[in-house]
């Protein structure tokens, strides 16, 4: 067959095409249980480390067990919806139906006899999805950690919102102004005024994903008031 | 084809391995790859997996275009080897996401911009093109191996002085809150670069190594 001919240069196409897409395909799903397990350890110690536990990896399964007492998907009212397994609750498809139709969930942890609610976090930063979850004290209103995460933000500015550096800043802040009405905690451009309870520093150069980290902890945080108030 | 038989390590073949350490460094001398040679050498530990992702990828794939050289149509070479580069790039990716989770989230995007590095695309179309399987092989571990070796240098140096460590050990002591609370140099006063950490000191690196290498290396002189 001449080398140079269209319907070579076709077949040859797509018979390359074809064995790469076999052979990615082939390898895509024999990893994916390894994949799908090393994500679901990441959560949990992201949810454990939000109450000041630091575990690895491997431990953060039996750490999880230890320290959350319960795991709770919440009704828009602020009920309990018994029905529902808040750990396996997808986020991503949760934040797109309409409020009235959504579970949230929550997790309550006990560290050394003290109560700590720890509520996840979804939304967009710049280029992808950023989510992370926010651990209240037990008055319900002080923030004691926060940890965040994203796809895809640019490395070096809006990626920096998963550094401690960043997270340690929601510690200490409120999410309710003294009197009682929700505030959320803002990231404020060009630096927070010393002592403010509700801001903290924005990244510079990383605006539109810190704005989505104000718009994620604003709006999912807000979901939350029904039960933070009646409970 | 009528190749001449040759032994597997003869003078040649050698200089497939060694010409791109000094004489023809892919970054010093051809200064291909820079890209990704400042954006992953704040730290050590992901330059080093990055090198290795790099030689994994560009030895593969040098092999595997050497070995459809002859069946390549010449009018979509691009695309096929874009093809090839693109796919185990991706597989990379899924096997750093499996087994070495951590390196993979650091690495992030860089891993996807492995495609990118014209060094991969390089010595596909200057060599793999041109060879037999065997010297695409040694071409490919020769320049990713230069490639390497300077990612490690200038991630060396700046996660020496950018922020104290190697590999995340403390090397220059312990540097706590306040001059009582630190160990090590830090004790004396001394301050980390916070300098270094930033892309434009990887630039610098590079430059100052190139300038080492030239006055090492006479011949790279240009008149």
């Amino acid at each position: 067959m001449d080398k140079n001919s269209n319907a070579y240069t076709f077949l040859f196409a797509i018979i390359m095409v074809v064995i790469v897409a076999a052979a990615l395909a082939f390898t895509a799903t024999s990893l994916k249980p390894l994949q799908a397990e090393n994500v679901r350890k990441e959560k949990m110690q992201s949810i454990i480390s939000t109450i000041g536990v630091e575990a690895s990896r491997d431990e953060s399964a039996a750490k999880f067990d230890e320290f959350i007492k319960q795991q709770l998907s919440l009704k828009p009212d602020g009920t309990v919806d018994e029905t529902v397994n808040a750990f396996t609750l997808d986020l991503a498809k949760e934040t797109k139906k309409s409020n009235d139709q959504q579970r949230f969930p929550m997790y309550v942890a006990e560290k050394e006899g003290k109560t700590y609610y720890v509520i996840p976090l979804f939304g967009s930063g710049l280029w992808d999805a950023i989510w992370g979850y926010i651990a209240l004290d037990g008055d319900k209103n002080t923030i004691i950690g926060a940890s965040f995460d994203h796809k895809g933000e640019t490395p070096g500015l809006g990626a920096d919102i998963n550094q401690s550096w960043y997270e340690d800043q929601y510690i200490g802040k409120t999410i309710f102004n003294e009197k009682g009405d929700f505030v959320s905690v803002k990231a404020i451009k060009g630096g927070a005024p010393l002592g403010d309870k509700h801001g903290v520093d924005a990244i510079s150069g990383g605006t539109i994903t810190s704005d989505g980290v104000n718009d994620m902890v604003e709006e999912r945080l807000k979901n939350y008031i029904p039960y933070l108030k009646n409970n | 084809m009528s190749e001449e038989k040759e032994a597997l390590f003869s003078k040649n073949n050698r200089a497939l391995l060694t010409d791109p350490l000094s004489d023809n460094n892919p970054i010093t001398v051809q200064v291909l790859g820079i890209c990704s040679a400042l954006a992953i050498t704040v730290q050590l530990k992901p330059a080093i997996v990055m090198s290795i992702a790099v030689l994994f990828v560009l030895v593969f794939s040098n092999l595997i275009v050497s070995l459809l050289r002859n069946m390549i149509p010449s009018r979509i070479r691009i695309i096929v080897q874009l093809l090839v580069v693109a796919s185990l790039v991706i597989l990379v990716d899924q096997v750093l996401k499996a087994y070495a989770y951590d390196v993979s989230k650091e690495l992030s995007v860089f891993v996807g911009l492995i495609i990118t590095n014209c060094i991969i695309m390089g010595r596909l179309e200057a060599f793999a093109l041109a060879n037999g399987p065997w010297k695409s092989v040694l071409d490919g571990i020769g320049n990713a191996a230069g490639y390497g070796f300077i990612l490690i240098v200038v991630a060396f140096f700046r996660e020496l002085l950018g922020s104290g460590k190697l590999l995340g050990y403390e090397i220059l002591g312990h540097k706590g809150k306040t001059i009582a609370e630190s160990t090590g140099l830090y004790q004396l006063g001394y301050e980390n670069n916070g300098f270094m950490l930033l892309s434009p000191m990887a630039l610098i690196t590079v430059g100052i190594i190139i300038w080492v290498h030239r006055s090492k290396n006479r011949k790279l002189i240009e008149n």
